[in-house]
Formats: C-alpha cells, sequence, structure tokens
C-alpha cells in the first residue's frame, strides 16, 4: 500500500468524523426545536435542512466557493478578521460537508424525538431533574437508534461526498483529496489500478456502515417505548 | 380546619385544531384530602391538573401553597415542576424505557438523600422480583405500580394522578385501588385524582369536583354527586359454590354474584355488605373494609 492511498484514506475518515461530530452538536439542537415547535418558520426551515438532498452537489459547491472566495465579503471577513481561508482547504470541506449532510443527521434526531413521548420529559421535570440531567439520562438514552442512525448516515454520506468537495477543496493531496476523489483523478490518468483500490475499499466500507444501519433499525424494534 | 394546602385561582385558553377551549377554574385543596376531578373527556380535568403541576406555563391566575406562591400570572411568577412539591402519575405511566424498575424509581431520589427508601418503595408496592425489569417487560398494572412508587420517593405534598387505572382490566383496577387507597392513608398525602369512573369515585373520594367544558359544574361528597341508586344489606358470608358466592341475610341463604376483585374471599362466618341493584345481588365488601 502506497503512503499517497492512506493519506488520502486518513483524509477521508478525518473529514467524515469531523462533519459528523459537529453536525451532531449543531443538528440536535435543530432536531429539537423543530420536533418541539408549533413556530410558522418550522416549514421553511425544514425545506432548508432538507435542500442538499434533492440539489446538485455541485450548486451546493458553487454557492460556497462563491461565498469562500477572498475576493467576496464573507471570504474577506473570515480571511481577515479571523485568519480562516476556506476555500481549498481542509476547514473549508468541513464546513461544505455540514451543509451537504445535515439533513442525514437532523432526519433521524427529529424523527426519534418525534417518536419519544413528551411525557418522558415532563416526567423527569416532575421528579426534580434539569434540562440538563433530563437531556443526558431520558432524552439521548432513549433516541439512541435515532442516534446512531444519524451518525451513520452522516459518516457514511460525507465519505461518499464528490461534487461539494471538488468545487471548493479541489485536489491537493493531504489537504483537500479525498477517495473520492482519488477515484476521479486516477481514473482519468488511466491508473485504473489504483482506482479500484479505493473504489473497492469505499463499497466495503459504505457496505459495512449501512449493514450497522440496517442492524440497529432491527435492534431497535425490540426496546421500543411503549 | 387547618389552612388549605392550594388555593388556586385558574384561566387557561387552548386553541385545538377546531375549537377554543377555555377552562376556568377557582379551586382549594384540603391538607390530607383525596379529592377526585371528574367529567366528561375534553372538560379540562387532564388539563387542571397540567397547570397544578406546573408543565403549562401559559395558565393565567394564581396558585398559592400556603404562604407559597406557585405562579401567578399578575407579577410572572412561576415556579418550575422542578420546583414544585407534586408527585405525578401519568395516564400513560411515562416510565423511562432505557432504565429498569429500579433505576426508574432510583432516578427519582433527591441529591444526597438516602437511598434506602428505593428498597423500601420496592417492598411497599411489591416490585421487588420486577426490580431489573425494563418498563416493557412489565404488565400495565405493574407499571402503574412503578410509576406511583417513583412520584412518591421524592415524598411530595401533593400527588396527582391523571386516570391512571383507565388502560387496566377490571381486577388490576381493584388491586390498584386499594394501592392508592392505602397510598393516601399511610401518608396522609393530598391526592387529586382524575377519573370518570364511577366506581373508582365512590371506593376512594373524599371530595368529589365536576367539570364541564372547562368550569366546575358541582362539588361535593360522592354520594351528593352520585345518589345512592341501589340499597345495600348487611349478611353473613357463607363461601363459593362455582360461579357464586352465598351470604345469609336474615334468615335467608342468597346466591350472590362477584367480581375478581372480591379475591381472596372473606371468611366463612365474616359479615359483608351486599348491594341490590340492577344487576341483582352483588357483593360488595367486607364489613369493615
Amino acid at each position: 500500500m502506497n503512503t499517497d492511498f492512506g493519506q488520502t484514506l486518513l483524509l477521508t475518515l478525518r473529514l467524515a468524523s469531523c462533519t459528523t461530530l459537529l453536525l451532531f452538536i449543531f443538528g440536535f439542537p435543530l432536531a429539537y426545536w423543530l420536533s418541539h415547535t408549533r413556530s410558522r418558520l418550522r416549514m421553511l426551515v425544514e425545506s432548508l435542512v432538507s435542500l442538499p438532498l434533492v440539489l446538485p452537489p455541485t450548486v451546493i459547491g458553487f454557492y460556497l466557493l462563491l461565498a469562500f472566495s477572498p475576493e467576496n465579503l464573507l471570504g474577506r471577513w473570515l480571511h481577515d478578521v479571523w485568519g480562516i481561508k476556506l476555500v481549498f482547504s481542509f476547514a473549508g470541506l468541513v464546513v461544505g460537508s455540514l451543509i451537504y449532510s445535515l439533513p442525514f443527521m437532523v432526519q433521524p434526531l427529529q424523527a426519534g424525538l418525534e417518536a419519544m413521548p413528551p411525557q418522558l420529559i415532563e416526567a423527569s421535570y416532575l421528579l426534580g431533574k434539569s434540562r440538563w440531567t433530563t437531556l443526558h439520562k431520558v432524552i439521548l438514552p432513549n433516541i439512541r437508534a435515532s442516534l446512531w442512525s444519524g451518525a451513520i448516515l452522516t459518516f457514511a454520506h460525507t465519505v461518499g461526498e464528490f461534487g461539494v468537495v471538488l468545487m471548493i477543496g479541489g485536489n491537493i493531496p493531504g489537504q483537500t483529496r479525498v477517495a473520492s476523489i482519488a477515484i476521479f483523478e486516477e481514473v482519468e490518468s488511466l491508473n485504473f489500478g489504483q482506482a479500484h483500490q479505493y473504489a473497492a475499499t469505499l463499497m466495503v466500507l459504505s457496505f459495512l456502515m449501512l449493514l450497522a444501519f440496517y442492524w440497529l433499525n432491527q435492534h431497535h424494534r425490540q426496546w421500543r417505548i411503549r | 380546619m387547618a389552612h388549605p394546602l392550594i388555593q388556586a385561582n385558574l384561566s387557561l385558553s387552548l386553541s385545538g385544531n377546531k375549537s377554543v377551549f377555555d377552562l376556568s377554574v377557582e379551586l382549594s385543596i384540603e391538607p390530607g384530602e383525596l379529592l377526585v376531578i371528574t367529567g366528561s373527556s375534553g372538560s379540562g380535568k387532564t388539563t387542571l391538573l397540567r397547570i397544578l403541576a406546573g408543565l403549562e406555563k401559559k395558565a393565567l391566575g394564581q396558585i398559592h401553597s400556603g404562604t407559597h406562591v406557585w405562579q401567578d400570572s399578575a407579577t410572572k411568577t412561576f415556579l418550575p415542576p422542578q420546583q414544585r412539591p407534586v408527585g405525578m402519575v401519568f395516564q400513560q405511566y411515562a416510565l423511562f424505557p432505557n432504565m429498569t424498575v429500579r433505576e426508574n424509581i432510583a432516578y427519582a431520589l433527591p441529591k444526597g438523600a438516602s437511598p434506602t427508601i428505593i428498597m423500601e418503595m420496592l417492598e411497599i408496592k411489591e416490585l421487588i422480583e420486577l426490580a431489573d425489569n425494563y418498563p416493557h417487560q412489565l404488565s400495565g398494572g405493574q407499571q402503574q405500580r412503578v410509576a406511583l412508587a417513583r412520584a412518591l420517593v421524592r415524598k411530595p405534598a401533593l400527588l396527582l394522578l391523571d386516570e391512571p387505572l383507565s388502560a387496566l382490566d377490571p381486577t388490576m383496577r381493584a388491586r390498584l385501588q386499594d394501592f392508592i387507597r392505602e397510598t393516601h392513608q399511610q401518608h396522609q398525602l393530598t391526592t387529586v385524582l382524575v377519573t370518570h369512573n364511577e366506581d373508582e369515585i365512590r371506593q376512594l373520594a373524599t371530595r368529589v369536583i365536576c367539570l364541564e367544558h372547562g368550569k366546575i359544574s358541582a362539588q361535593g361528597s360522592p354520594d351528593s354527586i352520585f345518589p345512592q341508586k341501589k340499597h345495600t344489606l348487611k349478611g353473613i358470608w357463607l363461601g363459593v359454590e362455582g360461579q357464586v358466592a352465598k351470604v345469609k341475610i336474615g334468615e335467608n341463604e342468597l346466591p350472590v354474584s362477584f367480581r375478581h376483585s372480591a379475591i381472596p374471599f372473606p371468611n366463612p362466618g365474616d359479615w359483608v355488605w351486599v348491594s341490590f341493584g340492577s344487576e341483582g345481588a352483588v357483593f360488595l365488601k367486607k364489613e369493615g373494609q
């Protein structure tokens, strides 16, 4: 196995891990709000969250590229004030992936929260427990299956992304070159053997993750909430 | 008479899909009483309990408990449910599915409190053998007992029961009625029970409030709300033959039907009450129970 292959694969996994972790942190409050709110904004927010499901990744990539570009307001501000460069950088890839994979985290979490009887939360409050205790002792354990579903789908989806990464990340080895991009490049250069190595690895990895996802769904039925 | 435990003057407008529902209630709850709130479904019984528990923030008016103010919309005071000394049992039990029976009860334990009460609760509520089971492994009646035990761990000043027996079969219902009565009597615990079961009201209530369309339509003792239609006679229990019991009333030995809740039966020779109504002669209870 050459170092290029290892480096690219490691970068892919790092990107997927960062995206999954950050999306959980940002996605959970959003999913909680969506599952409890009666606000009219709900439909608007739900549509926005689901947008990456139907848009070509190149569209998201294109607009992110424009937004992050130092020639434009946001990009310049990020660069001048914070010293952050999001175009053709790993940080930019993470931001792009966060947007691209948002529905894959938020939708399972929202479904899990909606399926949980609201009385469980009220019962916990009535037993004198704070919101924080209720969150980690009652809410999170009872949507465990949704948490894992969201995490697995987000991870797998991020590993599989291509268009967004290509648009805003380019193809810098060790920085922005993830496995899906590497396959494209190897095929372009007619290195079918190397492309095959990447492709087979992604296929096995994705299959195993989906297997875990369906196993969880099956397993969860056995202790569903009455 | 002691001061009322709870003095409340409340109103709440809830707009549903089709209608606007207005609740407007003035009530006081005396220490140690078992107050039943009854009324047709949609009359606001559950909403009233939820307001008392602090689960309906939008309610207007005041709730005072002695000198404590639980809420007062005029001064924007609102004590969150965590800080009200209230135990509540929900209609659908609301046990935490991720915790065993023991863990569900232990969860209610305040920080620093002695854990001996957990064992005590398991014992009193006959849950020792079930302590390591998860809620989904329990019957409805068992879940209800766990919910009751869990609500009592914090030693609440006020126990709220929202149709706790409605999902149970008649045998279980009768047993749990006993549990509720014992709980109430042992701790002299002020209890508010929502039910529309007349039998439950007769068995348990010290006072009844009827709600109709969010307003109190009647209140008083169970007998004044539901005038006794049947009449009852005392007799001597002789024993059971097949599906009927034999009870000697006066000089006559009568066949008397009984419900499952009669088990365990009285001993032969015990004095018992028998009611005579539209269903014929029915065993009511042992004398003194």
